[in-house]
């Protein structure tokens, strides 16, 4: 008898929506390789209709993840970076051999884009004291403005830095009580595919967080167009092209909220509350003060 | 032995001696009435149909000249003043408003159709009022909670509707001016003047020439300010129609937007509600301002246990509304803005009656002349009829049921917009679960059509983005 | 015995859920309708019918312990000339005395038609023994009184004791009746011990629901008096009870309401809430003394277009 060398079990990168990993419905799948051209996997490339079913997942979660208690969302996102924390050196791996960088590089990623899930847990109970205001009006009426979800965000991942800009586009969507389709696009469907394993033993609602693998360019428009999305982020577009400006124009059929890409976008940078705002509406409301 | 007669209330006009029209109106730019280029328009008073005055139409030309001279105003002193400068400027403002109310508020009704009791005591008093707010702000801002060194962003065109004429101009020039910005500002097509008397006003309060520039014209003078290279930020209020070309003009550039649309607000009067107070509200929310109001609750959702009830002390309380010449302090319901808008109504009501709603109006006589239409509630509604899902912009209601909370949630939600929605029980605890649920901007629970100058306004989905008011309407005109 | 015990045989638990089952009133809306409607702007030939009709239903009222029958017979010239050198101006509704002063009314306002009302009950804090207060109505009714103005226990109100208000009312309603006489009853909720704008709303269905003629607003001797929106809720309640028994009752702002402006603020609601049907001294009263004169002076002013001064009226 030889020896023989055990073969290794391959992951299969799916889908994630609606918390099930399904391939794509259009069976499609494409080759994502190293920067070098070595090949990594075959991930599922999206198509329409499954950026349909996850705005359709993404909206029947919506009501309920909005009725979380903050405390309660906080505590999910938590446990999203205590998740990624634990395969750390898993997603490194990743992101070391999808963008080419060197493992040092691919862990202060990791690092940041678990401390990034970090601060935005922190942010769900204090995003109504901040945003918020108790309006001094001019008359016996109580009048109080909160930050509530505007919806369904459909964000546009960048293609580089993979994990943490998935995370930076992600968790600030979701912090809010939306829920969110998102465009994981080529290579970065490696690291989105374990983000969205990650997100399926995180305590997040099926629905909340969908993750959708393939082209931004194929995808993009439809998320843009879809009059039961509410908002969209624009981040993994080229800044001042045509498609930046098509998306945002396909998006104002139904008014969406858009973020504009950005030129020179720091992802590392303190994000502050630029893409939290934007995918909250302010809710004022009145009642009189009487006996 | 009952005195029927007596109460019929004489004629009680307010003097329209107090406004001096001139026969013709330039532009206001760089602090001067100048010739536009192009030709000019009429405004007309809806409710007599005589023309008030001749008001230039701004062409692109205009507009070009009039963000020159906001450019220069704010590169050149508006943006250098410390905060604490501005302020004593936007007061002075707020103060010449109070001053020249009853003025204001003539001209407001002559030129727009509005009872002079609504000009008088609510789109004068507020627009003074949102003036002396945002004034306060602007030695504030670093206070505002927007970050430690907010920055205005520059020239800010915007373009106002014809419903609360000089309301929505304060709404849209005070916030830009505490921010720091200047403004080149188009009032709507029908409704210049009072726009004209605020030039007045910033001439003066000895506001710096071109920190306000004024455009008057029609679509295409507002889609040349939107359009604007050198203009910064974008202030919209008027229809989802033209916000939606516009957030499509701004596609692809750098300008901030704002934009406060239409509604289809939901008015949920349940069983437990304090009855007489709702009826008031359904009033106020769809005969306010002859129903020319974009948070106008136009569909009442009514339980179906008290809803026979409702429409019943509903109609009897319309009897009391007293339709017809704008200037006659007891006119409750004036004239429709203008004939095109009064063809919509009727188009709109003809379809709501072609679908088989059931339409009920008082009695009431309605002028020879001018643009009128009678109070109008439509029964036996569904979500399906087109009298429940667009907005008519008129006096005009429809009213639905519904058998539990749940359900009124789901039709109250069931609208492409979200701007506004009413609440009316007395149970506090369904108030707030309602609350979280309505999909609107502004929720007013046991009251309606409330406005405060602290107190953001703005809607949900087609209704818009941004806020207008507080803190957070300052925040639309300033870079944090 | 009381009507509504009588006939639904309600102790205080079935009255509260009667009372309590009222839609409930919420009070800045109640203010700003009151508010709005203060806003009316009346003018010219409606102003001049409604300052004379204003003179018509007002309640010239004397309650003082000072009173003597002096005081009440010069009240009572007043009250039916009001302005003597012009007889087309009408006469008060009544003359409003303590009881002890119905019998001086009574005979100096012989064949007026002006009506005397009397104070009755332990007017006005109504606390005595039942009997006390039923002796106290009798008196005045014997004496000759039209109309007996009682006041109800605010305190038995205010504990939930509304079966004991509403027997309590019922008694008073039926020694109106002693010996064949018919005195009108006005039932004083003393709004302003009511506190509450819902409690005024029940106060006033427990008396229309007791028998009361008429739905009177305080004392007179309380602050705050009548206001505004007090009166709308008392006319929506003779409204809807109206229109749910078919029994129109009539309303009594009494106390603070001092010039013909406010006055006419009260009119317009009336038109605008119960309806023309109470625009009528039958159905609408106002419980004043000083309001009187002012309601001349603006008579006078409308007359004459200048302004009159206090010395052209009479002061009684």
């Amino acid at each position: 008898m030889s020896e023989t060398t055990r073969s290794s079990v391959r992951k299969t990168y799916k889908l994630y929506i609606g918390g099930a990993f399904p391939r794509s419905e259009s069976g499609r799948s494409y080759t994502v390789t190293a920067p070098g051209g070595e090949f990594i996997a075959n991930a599922a490339q999206a198509s329409r209709k499954d950026a349909r079913d996850a705005v359709r997942a993404a909206r029947s979660a919506q009501p309920g993840w909005a009725k979380a208690t903050a405390y309660n969302r906080g505590q999910v996102l938590y446990r999203i970076a205590e998740m990624l924390e634990e395969r750390r050196d898993q997603f490194a791996q990743q992101i070391a051999t999808v963008e080419g960088v060197d493992l040092t590089a691919a862990h202060t990623q990791v690092d940041a884009s678990v401390d990034r899930w970090v601060w935005y847990a922190g942010w769900s109970d204090k995003l109504s004291q901040v945003l918020g205001a108790a309006n001094s009006v001019a008359g016996p009426y109580w009048n109080i403005s909160s930050p509530e979800p505007t919806g369904v965000v459909a964000v546009l991942a960048p293609a580089t830095p993979t994990l943490l800009g998935l995370t930076s586009v992600i968790a600030p969507a979701i912090v809010g009580g939306n829920t969110v389709v998102a465009v994981a696009p080529d290579a970065c469907a490696v690291p989105a595919v374990t983000l969205g394993e990650v997100m399926a033993t995180s305590d997040v609602p099926d629905g909340v967080v969908n993750l959708l693998t393939g082209s931004t360019a194929e995808l993009a428009p439809w998320l843009a167009s879809h009059l039961d999305v509410n908002a969209l982020d624009l981040a993994g577009v080229e800044p001042g092209s045509e498609m930046a400006r098509d998306l945002e124009v396909a998006a104002a059929e139904n008014l969406k909220r858009v973020v504009r890409p950005s030129a020179g976008y720091d992802w590392n940078a303190d994000p502050g509350l630029k893409r939290m705002k934007p995918f909250l509406e302010t809710k004022t409301v009145w009642h009189p003060i009487g006996i | 032995m009952a005195n029927t007669g007596i109460f019929e209330y004489a004629p009680a006009p307010e003097s329209r001696s107090v406004v001096d029209l001139k026969p013709s109106y330039g532009l206001f730019v760089g602090g001067e009435f100048v010739d536009g280029s192009a030709g000019s328009f009429k405004s007309v008073n809806p409710a007599t149909e005589e023309v008030l005055a001749e008001v230039a139409m701004g062409d692109e030309a205009d507009v070009d000249r009039a963000v020159a001279a906001a450019r220069r105003a704010y590169d050149e002193v508006w943006s250098r003043l410390p905060g604490r400068e501005r302020a004593k400027y936007i007061f002075r403002i707020a103060r010449i408003i109070q001053e020249r109310a009853r003025e204001l508020a003539v001209l407001e009704s002559l030129d727009n159709g509005k009872p002079i009791r609504e000009s008088r005591d609510v789109d004068v008093p507020l627009a003074a009022a949102h003036f002396f707010y945002y004034a306060g702000w602007a030695d504030k801002l670093a206070h505002a909670n927007l970050g430690p060194d907010p920055k205005p962003l520059g020239v800010a065109g915007q373009v106002i509707p014809w419903n609360f004429p000089l309301l929505m101009l304060a709404w849209k020039v005070a916030p830009a001016l505490a921010a720091g910005n200047t403004v080149v500002l188009k009032p709507a097509e029908t409704t210049p003047l009072t726009a004209l008397l605020f030039a007045e006003i910033c001439q003066q309060a000895d506001l710096p020439p071109g920190v306000v520039n004024i455009v008057t014209g029609a679509g295409a003078t507002g889609a040349a300010v939107v359009a604007h290279p050198g203009v910064d930020k974008v202030a919209f209020t008027g229809s989802t129609e033209v916000g939606r070309l516009i957030a499509k003009q701004v596609a692809g550039t750098a300008k901030k937007v704002t934009l406060e649309l239409g509604g289809k607000a939901a008015n949920l009067v349940f069983e437990d509600a304090p009855l007489e107070q709702a009826v008031e509200g359904i009033v106020d929310g769809i005969f306010f301002n002859q129903g020319h109001v974009c948070c106008a609750g136009s569909r009442l959702l009514v339980q179906e246990s008290v809803a026979e009830e409702v429409v019943e002390r509903l109609r009897e309380r319309m009897k009391t509304l007293r339709v017809g010449d704008p200037l006659d302090k007891n006119t409750d319901i004036g004239a429709i803005n203008s004939a095109e808008q009064l063809a919509k109504i009727r188009t709109l009501s003809e379809a709501g009656e072609a679908e088989g709603a059931t339409r009920w109006s008082p009695p009431c006589e309605l002028p020879d002349r001018g643009y009128f239409f009678a109070p109008t509630i439509f029964t036996g509604v569904s979500q399906a009829h087109r009298i429940a899902r667009e907005e008519i912009f008129g006096p005009v209601l429809s009213v639905l049921t519904f058998r539990t909370p749940a359900e009124a949630v789901e039709k109250a939600n069931n609208t492409a917009y979200g701007l506004s929605a009413g609440v009316w029980t007395d149970k506090g605890s369904r108030i707030l679960w309602l609350a979280q649920r309505m999909r609107a901007g502004v929720v007013w629970a046991n009251t309606f059509n409330r406005f405060d100058p602290t107190s953001p306004f703005g809607g949900y989905k087609e209704s818009g983005y941004g806020r207008e008011g507080g803190r957070h309407g300052l925040e639309a005109y300033l870079d944090v | 015995m009381c009507l509504v015990t009588a006939q639904l045989a309600l102790d205080d638990a079935g009255l509260r859920r009667l009372l309590h089952g009222l839609p409930p009133v919420d009070q800045v809306g109640a203010d700003a309708r009151a508010a709005k409607l203060g806003t009316r702007s009346i003018k010219t030939t409606a102003k001049a019918e409604a300052l004379d009709l204003a003179v018509r239903m007002v309640d010239l009222t004397t309650l003082e312990g000072a009173d003597t029958p002096g005081k009440v017979r010069a009240l009572c010239a007043k009250g039916i000339r009001p302005e003597p050198d012009q007889p087309e101006c009408p006469s008060v509704a009544a003359i409003c005395v303590y009881g002890d002063m119905v019998g001086t009314a009574k005979e100096a306002l012989a064949g007026s038609g002006v009506k005397v009302a009397a104070v009755a009950t332990a007017f006005p804090s109504g606390r005595a023994p039942l009997a006390v207060k039923l002796a106290d109505t009798v008196a005045a009714v014997e004496a000759g009184a039209d109309e007996i103005d009682m006041v109800i226990d605010r305190g038995a109100f205010l504990a939930g004791r509304y079966a004991a208000v509403a027997e309590e009312i019922a008694a008073v309603k039926a020694a109106c009746r002693t010996n064949g006489h018919d005195a009108h009853l006005k039932v004083i909720l003393e709004t302003g011990e009511l506190a509450t704008y819902d409690n005024v709303k029940r106060a006033s269905w427990l008396a229309m629901l007791s028998g009361a003629d008429f739905i009177k607003t305080s004392t007179g001797k309380v602050s705050p008096a009548a206001t505004l929106p007090v009166t709308l809720l008392m006319l929506e309640a003779v409204r809807d009870f109206r229109a749910q028994t078919g029994r129109q009752v009539g309303v009594k702002p009494a106390g603070g309401i001092r010039t013909a402006k406010d006055a006419i603020k009260y009119l317009v609601t009336v038109n605008e809430t119960a309806g023309p049907d109470w625009l009528d001294p039958d159905w609408f009263r106002f419980g004043a003394s000083s309001l009187l004169n002012d309601l001349l002076l603006q008579r006078r002013k409308l007359a004459t277009g200048v302004y009159s001064g206090p010395d052209y009226v009479t002061v009684d």
